[in-house]
């Protein structure tokens, strides 16, 4: 799979910091399933995270911690990265199928216009993600993003004025960009979408993500 | 006294295969007070930084058997570990995680490869030691969530390149192997 549309740094970072807000993070799951140069960058990162953890400064246990905590050793375990396996060959990274509970078969589309067609994924936080099903050679109706918008391709691909999305490319788009996205005219084009509601962007996005875009 | 240059890694593995109190004991003098000055930093009261240190490292204990020395340090491996629960704990979200590869047995990194790996991981460690307070600082706030000092990551110098480009073809190597 040749990828040329990647995570910015800066979201690679956030990430693997555990810092993303849900809905970014399981576009960022998903993107890093298909790409192997984001992958080693978030491992790398982690890296990182665990040199600081190694490094950083120390706080007092309570006394009888390590015994409480061999207490705790007969309950059961909780926090470990949960291992993500395909459920069956499909166009979705396991993250995506976990989330949609679902064969991309059996996804109940609710159309939003001009063709196209979305179904929106159950995360907790401000943002929206959506799968967008456009078909072959139409354009995806004005959405109005309001901040960042972050959007993979899983099948087919899109143009739009920044260039050509196929399968595995991510395209971080922030508000300043106006763009209309068309579908390849040979194939539909399957999409996971993440936006974020433009009154939220204000308070904690804008201060978050502001730095990596330069915006 | 603390010894700095502790085998993480033996001692792990002790616990995996021998249920080792005493070797836990170390791992959890060394881990557990940084895993709570950690959550600590990120915002979270000293109590429940307490039990959730507790909690993570009673999760090392659970699944030291899943710990795979080629692919992450004992520090790497604890740090996820204490995120993702931060994440479902205090945040109570979801993290979603990537695909696995088929590492295992069947797929393994060279032993010189997760030696690399390993010695990447040591080094960068290393570099953060050495780093001016400032800079140390504005690292350590981009995992304690305060990212709008993250972009100066760039510029700290640390052998970031270097790890990232190992991993790179690490993952190359084995994608090949799958393939055979």
């Amino acid at each position: 799979m040749s990828i040329n549309h990647h995570l910015s740094e800066g979201l690679i970072l956030a990430y693997a910091a555990g810092s993303l807000p849900e809905a970014y993070s399981l576009i960022a799951a998903a993107h890093i399933s298909m790409c192997d140069d984001c992958r080693a960058a978030a491992t790398a990162y982690e890296a990182l995270g665990g040199a600081v953890i190694d490094d950083g400064d120390s706080a007092a246990l309570c006394q009888d911690s390590l015994a409480k905590t061999f207490a705790r050793i007969s309950a059961p375990a909780l926090g470990l990265p949960v291992v993500v396996t395909p459920k069956a060959p499909s166009v979705l990274p396991a993250p995506l199928q976990d989330y949609l509970g679902a064969r991309l078969e059996d996804v109940k589309w609710r159309n939003v216009g001009m063709g196209v067609r979305q179904c929106v994924l159950k995360t907790k936080g401000s943002q929206t993600a959506r799968l967008l099903h456009i078909p072959a050679g139409t354009a995806v109706p004005d959405h109005g993003h309001g901040g960042l918008e972050l959007t993979l391709v899983l099948k087919g691909a899109f143009s739009d004025k920044t260039g050509r999305f196929g399968v595995g490319d991510v395209e971080v788009a922030d508000q300043s960009v106006e763009h209309t996205p068309v579908a390849d005219p040979d194939m539909d084009c399957i999409c996971l979408a993440v936006t974020d509601a433009p009154l939220r962007f204000k308070s904690f996005l804008l201060r978050a993500l502001q730095p990596f875009f330069g915006i | 006294m603390e010894v700095m240059d502790k085998d993480w890694t033996a001692l792990l593995l002790r616990v995996r295969d021998h249920q080792d109190r005493a070797a836990f004991g170390a791992l959890f003098t060394h881990f557990a007070p940084r895993i709570k000055g950690f959550l600590m930093k990120s915002g979270s009261s000293a109590s429940a930084s307490e039990d959730c240190a507790q909690d993570v490292m009673a999760t090392v204990w659970h699944k030291a058997h899943l710990f795979d020395p080629s692919r992450a340090s004992v520090a790497t491996w604890v740090f996820t570990i204490a995120r993702n629960r931060r994440i479902d704990v205090i945040r109570k979200e979801r993290r979603p995680e990537p695909e696995d590869l088929p590492w295992g047995p069947q797929a393994t990194l060279d032993q010189g490869e997760a030696l690399i790996i390993a010695q990447e991981n040591d080094s960068l460690a290393a570099a953060i030691a050495t780093l001016p307070q400032n800079q140390r600082a504005l690292i350590e706030r981009a995992f304690f969530a305060d990212l709008s000092h993250a972009q100066l990551m760039q510029e700290t110098g640390l052998p970031l390149g270097t790890i990232k480009s190992r991993i790179r073809l690490a993952l190359e190597r084995l994608r090949h192997k799958m393939m055979q």
